[in-house]
């Protein structure tokens, strides 16, 4: 077992950033530090996708000999295209919450979570 | 249709007048830093929240731990790295590689899959990219009377000296040089490395710097919120009618009138150049369009 993760080093790279990522989103009460955790997430996710379509000795996907490139040359061109679709939605959804984060600190001025509750509770009783 | 487009965002970034918070709201809730005494007391009144708080962030660790376990017990069966007799290697990555540039006639492959087998996957990303800026859009912009505007950017000279000469000469060397060197990416997209949505990042870089070092009035006056929607939506339009004739033509084997061109020119390769503008476009449009919202709510 321990073979298989020393030669898939980018996978278990992968794996532990995700790992951190994750335990950034659930641990951190601020709503900017679960946004940093999301992003951590996504790059693993980035890492794994390119690492699965990596072959040993080949080139990027551009071929070099006009029309008839050969299969053997190249790696494969598939997950670059997946990462590709991925960044974009995690770019539009960190910018999407981070806007969210803002509003929410218009209307209570703190970001911490524990901090809204309480004012949120707070305007439930005055009521 | 192209006036009820625009519209359609004019009465959404209108409409969120309604939805702000109001003034009174926002003095309601008054968060201050604590005392050293008050978070004292705090501790001691509220000693069962605080364990409730020791039993989450020790699950989340031991959830966190799990799931790092697990999925590494997963990638320790994985194939080995690099290897090309992977699973992952197999007939659809060979379809692309070997007939991608016979039929698309662009050398880059990537660009070749992503603007001509999976053209609609794309629109669907510059139209993801086109929601999130109008949700950003809804959330941020405020509809500033001159007057706000007067008082703000009198604000703002207090703690930014605008006229910074450095800045100034520096970004008049640099922006002219990005934004030829993002519209090269993006016009060389199907031969070399790149595309629309790395170049559209770049030219999109250039005019944040560019409205960095000169400020909101000159950046406006060759970018203001009309002619974000205008070009945004007619790059959009324009992605989604050419594709879908090609795809028309192309399912029911009519003779489309697209050239393809000769492999390895800028102008080859049918649509997939002029794709690779339109979403360089809206890529663009969209970086400058987050960064100006978040800056100072509005475009």
């Amino acid at each position: 077992m321990v073979q298989g993760l020393f030669t898939n080093y980018y996978e278990t790279t992968a794996m532990i950033v995700f790992g951190i990522g994750f335990a950034t989103l659930l641990l951190n009460k601020n709503i900017i530090k679960k946004i940093i955790g999301f992003n951590f997430m996504d790059t693993a996710i980035y890492l794994f996708l390119a690492s699965k379509g990596y072959i040993t000795g080949r080139l990027a996907p551009i071929s070099f000999e006009g029309m008839n490139p050969t299969f053997e040359n190249y790696i494969n061109p598939i997950p670059a295209g997946l990462v590709l679709t991925g960044i974009v939605v995690s770019v539009s959804f960190s910018a999407f919450f981070l806007a969210l984060a803002i509003r929410l600190y218009k209307a209570y001025n703190t970001l911490d979570l524990n901090e809204i509750i309480r004012l949120k509770n707070m305007e439930a009783e005055e009521e | 249709m192209f006036e009820g487009l625009i519209n359609f965002v004019d009465g959404v970034s209108s409409a969120d007048n309604t939805h702000k918070p109001s003034k009174k709201k926002v003095k309601k809730y008054h968060h201050h830093e604590k005392t050293i005494t008050e978070r004292l007391e705090d501790d001691v009144l509220n000693q069962k929240s605080d364990s409730f708080d020791k039993f989450y962030s020790v699950v989340a660790i031991i959830m966190a731990i799990i799931i790092i376990g697990s999925l590494l017990f997963t990638v320790s069966f994985l194939p080995s790295f690099g290897d090309p007799t992977n699973p992952a290697n197999n007939i659809v990555s060979e379809k692309y590689i070997v007939e991608g540039v016979k039929d698309t006639h662009a050398i880059n492959l990537v660009a070749g899959m992503i603007l001509d087998y999976r053209a609609f996957d794309t629109l669907g990303e510059s139209t993801v990219l086109f929601i999130a800026a109008s949700a950003v859009i809804i959330l941020l912009f405020a509809n500033k009377t001159k007057k706000e505007h007067e008082a703000e950017e009198k604000e703002e000279q207090k703690y930014e000296n605008k006229n910074d000469p450095i800045l100034r000469h520096g970004a008049l060397l640099i922006v002219p040089a990005i934004l030829v060197y993002g519209i090269y990416v993006v016009l060389n997209g199907h031969i070399s490395p790149g595309g629309g949505f790395s170049g559209g990042a770049i030219m999109g870089a250039a005019i944040i710097l560019y409205n960095l070092a000169f400020g909101d009035k000159s950046t406006s006056e060759f970018f203001s919120f009309k002619i974000y929607k205008r070009i945004i939506i007619s790059a959009l339009m324009f992605y989604a009618i050419s594709k879908s004739y090609s795809f028309y033509t192309g399912a029911n084997q009519i003779h489309s009138i697209i050239p393809k061109g000769v492999p390895g020119n800028i102008l080859s390769s049918g649509l997939i150049l002029p794709l690779n503008i339109c979403v360089g476009i809206v890529v663009c449009c969209t970086m400058f369009g987050f960064y100006s919202l978040f800056d100072r709510e509005e475009i």
